[in-house]
């Protein structure tokens, strides 16, 4: 187990690199000096060079990479072009938000997904199972952002029972910081749960196939019986795949959504910082999705080898 | 009896709750807009969304823009303008502070302008002060501003929000912490979500109405509708979304203001590409576009049409949209006169603003009704500035230019236009030595002549500002000689 996990320790680190390096070439060849965004039309050249100067610009690539990546090893991401305040802060500052964003949709689409997919999968052809298909079927199809602007016109519109957006921060205590989120949450929890809810019930579906639970049948447990002793655990690691997978993703890919709410979240920061040639900003954001992502990955491996010790002995 | 006295009780409770409600009058405000301010030092980068939260509000110059556009005095009482148009000396506002509480002094005007000026300065706006030979502190109250030539535009230069007055003390941290001397004072920032400003009770001028004005940043045109129609924001400068303006207007709960901003919405043409170098091709480009229907198709009638670079608001406008009637046959007569009888191929480069993208489509489409064809590209802000505005690679491209008074821009050859014309740059020199509003005036008009007989660019539209509020907030600005939302007039009517 240890080897296994020190195995698995190295290989992350050297992605880490490697994505370093790709994403700081790939946003240093984007065209479009940060310099020229912010002094705009008007700007005379020797003002445009002042503030190249004072932002580091002026320097070579491999330069600038070697200061960028050096201050990620120590946890100092720079300071942002545009904002002028260290990225760090800014990038805990909308965790603040994101984070629990991420987490509330996780939980809601886990809460929703998995009684649906053990009910659906353990009445297979009946009226329920149809309905909980035809249900999910629908929660994959429809975009999330019109789910959510729907949202707004009946919950804050209508009914005036939410805000249309907006975080009025954490200090303004649990409950208002909650309630802010809500509608946001349900949004990203919807296509997630629907998506959880159909692997969920295939997998268990497939698992309830298997020999062993016609033996553990035959030994005399009843249906529910051999379903939450054996059935469950064992189709759990397509599920757990997927939840890995949907972390990372509401983490980074909630842009659209942030930007329904207005939420001050990481993934509106990025769109903000992309649009304003605040590379220094995007370049450490992404550096740490994918952070997020391998290391959601890593913890998913370990899960796998919780829910099934065979992988565990194998390795 | 009984009755009278239950009349009476009920008269003065309703008085007593009257009265309450008056001293409970509403004296916080949320005003929403799209774009966040990047920082909050207006003197050192071009960002509108700065001054859009600070102009007037926090920072002050030594004049002022008032809400029609006039120049007003700010934090200089008067002036005086020495008999040959150099220096000028300027009188301050006695008992002014700063939020900090120290003083502000004609040693923080010299600081200011100082800083402005000088060869690592970040302004971006740095020409507004090109001319200024030297600042000099007379006594505390007095300064004398210098020029090396006479400049009619100084004081319309000074009332810039890159031109406002801040202090040497406070200056190291001005981009989080803005300290100046206006009506309300910097409380709090919270990145990607609102600034909060609080009235500031030692203010020199007349105090603000309003105890806090919160400014929430919105940027998705949905979310910002959204939060009108639920009330989480009372009011929205620069509403992004023409096309539910109507929807407000029917709203009793709400007031719509379209205002006039400084923005010339044009079709910005590379003079030195051919066939574009051709004054004729131009021509037949400029009786090629139909403006109203570009201004009902991509601003859902919101817009008012431009024949030259100059806002129709202003006193020295003169109406010259007839120079380019809209009118397809002359222009394809232009163009076989020019030699293109088939049309030709240019590229039209697009900027994010759904002026530009929606108004490009529209724009291609008339263009090909008389033979000219263009390639479209859809382009981000950095890209446009890299490749159209610094690289000048492009043919045509659409853009809303804001700054106030930007006719000079058409006196430097080396601007992305490319229009270099001797006469023109000669008239806008005689235009900045003349101090005589008349004479002024006058230039002005033939400037903007000089542009549309030259059609230099194919002139679209001034770009309008709707503003949708909550029905009882009075003094708002409607109109945006500078980009501000000056709250310093804004109350509640109750």
């Amino acid at each position: 187990m240890l080897h296994y996990i020190l195995k698995r320790l190295l290989s992350l680190s050297l992605s880490l690199v490697a994505a370093s390096i790709v994403i700081f070439l790939a946003l240093e060849v984007v065209p479009g000096d940060p310099a020229a965004y912010m002094l705009g039309l008007n700007a005379q050249e020797d003002t445009l060079q002042a503030l190249r100067e004072e932002l580091g610009l002026t320097g070579s690539i491999f330069q600038r990479y070697l200061s960028w990546a050096g201050g990620l090893l120590v946890g100092d991401f720079g300071v942002s072009y545009t904002y002028r305040t260290p990225v760090s802060g800014m990038i805990g500052d909308r965790l603040w938000v994101s984070l629990p964003l991420a987490l509330y949709a996780l939980t809601l689409s886990t809460l929703i997904a998995f009684p649906a997919g053990i009910w659906a999968a353990s009445r297979r052809g009946s009226a329920a199972d149809a309905s909980v298909m035809g249900v999910t079927q629908l929660g994959v199809a429809i975009p999330n952002f019109w789910f959510a602007m729907l949202m707004v016109l009946v919950f804050a519109i209508n009914l005036r029972w939410f805000s249309a957006g907006g975080f009025p921060g954490w200090d303004a205590g649990f409950f208002a910081g909650t309630k802010a989120l809500t509608l946001p949450a349900i949004a990203l929890a919807l296509p997630q749960a629907s998506i959880l809810t159909r692997v969920m019930r295939s997998s268990l579906l497939d698992t309830l196939g298997e020999d062993f639970i016609r033996t553990a049948r035959a030994k005399g447990l009843t249906k529910g019986q051999t379903l939450w002793r054996h059935a469950v655990r064992n189709a759990l690691i397509p599920v757990l795949t997927i939840l890995g997978l949907q972390f990372s993703f509401l983490l980074a890919g909630a842009i659209i959504i942030e930007n329904v709410f207005f939420l001050p979240g990481l993934g509106r920061l990025v769109f903000q910082s992309i649009s304003a040639r605040d590379l220094i900003v995007v370049e450490s954001v992404v550096m740490l999705l994918v952070f997020a992502v391998i290391v959601v990955n890593f913890a998913v491996d370990m899960a796998y080898a919780w829910v099934d010790p065979r992988l565990r002995r194998r390795r | 009896m009984r009755l009278g006295k239950v009349g009476t009780g009920l008269i003065s409770a309703l008085a007593l709750s009257a009265s309450m409600g008056l001293a409970h009058a509403k004296s916080d405000i949320t005003v929403a807009m799209q774009l966040e301010p990047p920082h909050l030092d207006p003197t050192s980068a071009a960002a509108g969304a700065i001054d859009s939260v600070l102009y007037s509000n926090v920072f002050e110059g030594l004049t002022r823009f008032g809400p029609d556009g006039s120049i007003l005095p700010g934090l200089a009482e008067s002036w005086e303008i020495s008999e040959d148009g150099k220096t000028y000396t300027f009188k301050l506002q006695s008992g002014v502070k700063f939020h900090d509480g120290t003083d502000m002094t004609a040693e923080d005007v010299k600081f200011s302008l100082d800083r402005a000026r000088s060869d690592d300065s970040q302004n971006a706006q740095k020409a507004l002060f090109t001319g200024i030979e030297s600042v000099e502190v007379v006594d505390p109250q007095t300064v004398a501003v210098t020029l090396s030539t006479p400049n009619g535009s100084l004081l319309f230069n000074l009332a810039w929000g890159d031109a406002v007055i801040v202090a040497p003390e406070s200056i190291e941290n001005i981009k989080t912490n803005p300290i100046g001397t206006g009506a309300f004072r910097f409380s709090n920032w919270v990145q990607g979500d609102r600034i909060d400003l609080e009235k500031n009770t030692d203010y020199w001028g007349t105090p603000a109405k309003l105890d806090n004005v919160t400014f929430k940043f919105i940027s998705d045109p949905t979310a910002a509708f959204a939060a009108v129609m639920a009330e989480d924001v009372n009011a929205f400068v620069g509403f992004p979304a023409p096309e539910n303006l109507p929807q407000f207007e029917a709203d009793p709960r709400f007031q719509v203001l379209v205002g006039s901003t400084e923005g010339e919405t044009i079709l910005s043409t590379n003079n030195k590409l051919p066939p574009l170098d051709d004054a004729k091709v131009r021509e037949a480009i400029a009786h090629a576009i139909d403006r109203q229907a570009i201004i009902d198709g991509a601003m859902f009638g919101y817009g008012t049409p431009i024949g030259t670079h100059f806002a129709p608001h202003n006193p020295d406008y003169v109406d010259l949209t007839a120079n380019s009637a809209y009118d397809p046959e002359l222009s394809k007569k232009l163009l076989a006169e020019a030699g293109y009888p088939d049309g030709f191929t240019t590229t039209l480069k697009l900027p994010p603003p759904s002026y530009a993208r929606r108004g490009g489509e529209i724009i291609a489409a008339q263009l090909r009704a008389v033979g000219i064809e263009t390639e479209i590209s859809n382009l981000e802000w950095a890209q446009w500035l890299e490749q159209v505005f610094r690289g000048k690679d492009y043919g045509l491209t659409i853009v809303s230019h804001v700054e106030p008074m930007d006719i000079g821009i058409y006196a430097r050859p080396d601007y992305y236009f490319q229009y270099d014309n001797p006469e023109f740059q000669k008239l806008f020199e005689n235009l900045t030595a003349e101090n005589d509003p008349e004479k002024r005036s006058e230039l002005l008009k033939q400037a903007q002549e000089m542009l549309s007989k030259d059609y230099v660019n194919g002139y679209l539209f001034q770009l309008a500002f709707p503003t949708v509020a909550n029905a009882k907030i009075k003094g708002l600005w409607v109109n945006q000689p500078t980009p501000a939302a000056d709250m310093t007039a804004v109350y509640w009517e109750e």
